[in-house]
């Protein structure tokens, strides 16, 4: 299945990704979002700290804030970004 | 309700009267006005930029709407939030609430900006003799929207 990531905040300048189209394999699923950032923390090191690290990293699908066991599915807008601090 | 998210300043004074003036039923009109402070942690901060995620933060600040007209009985809130690159003294967001008394209304001001701080997706950048850092979340702001959810608890 397919999905659109978007990094915020600290992740996009540190991983320097704003956003990218992710191919994720259906024998491996079912997804959720802490498998995804598995896959992801893979990348690298700075990935793992970012993703699986100390750091707090919230995530949203489809524009709602999400837990770690959500699942995803074909076509989720998935985001992955620091605890807000607006206002 | 209504929700802008802009780079532009807003007029405070502007939008209060608008929403006073709607409808002849408002008996009180509570608003928030947040602005960007020089100094933050200890350290003088020369400027803020304000990242945000578009489209998810306009539906997470009406969700935070939904939810106060749920709650309580108020007429309408308007909630203005800035983006973009502001200097101390800036305005960053207003939140203004109307309804027939000033107790919902004060209530309803308080819940909406305590959900926006820990819930709508904008992060802030500040810019400090040292350069720049991104400001952390305080686990004050996770409390502060807590209480409202043991306040729901006990009314039960």
């Amino acid at each position: 299945m397919k999905i659109k990531l978007f990094y915020f905040a600290r992740l996009k300048e540190t991983l320097k990704y704003s956003t990218e189209d992710l191919e994720l394999a259906d024998a491996d699923g079912p997804w959720t979002v802490l498998k995804l950032k598995a896959l992801l923390a893979k990348r690298g090191d700075v990935w793992g700290q970012m993703l699986m690290g100390k750091l707090k990293v919230r995530a949203a699908i489809n524009h709602e804030l999400v837990h770690d066991n959500a699942t995803i599915a074909n076509g989720d807008e998935v985001a992955f970004f620091p605890p807000v601090t607006g206002g | 309700m209504t929700v802008r998210v802009q780079t532009e300043d807003f007029d405070a004074g502007f939008e209060i009267n608008q929403l006073r003036k709607a409808r002849k039923d408002v008996g009180a009109v509570v608003s928030f006005v947040g602005q960007v402070r020089d100094i933050n942690e200890g350290d003088e901060v020369s400027q803020l930029t304000l990242e945000h995620y578009p489209g998810m933060t306009e539906k997470s600040l009406e969700a935070i709407i939904t939810q106060v007209k749920a709650r309580w009985n108020i007429i309408d809130v308007l909630i203005i939030h800035r983006v973009g690159t502001l200097q101390p003294c800036d305005q960053i967001v207003l939140v203004a609430v109307s309804g027939g008394h000033r107790g919902e209304a004060f209530a309803a001001c308080e819940f909406v900006m305590d959900y926006l701080k820990t819930e709508a997706p904008f992060w802030k950048k500040e810019a400090t003799p040292s350069g720049e850092r991104w400001v952390e979340a305080k686990s004050s702001d996770d409390d502060a929207r807590e209480r409202w959810n043991k306040a729901s608890e006990s009314k039960q």
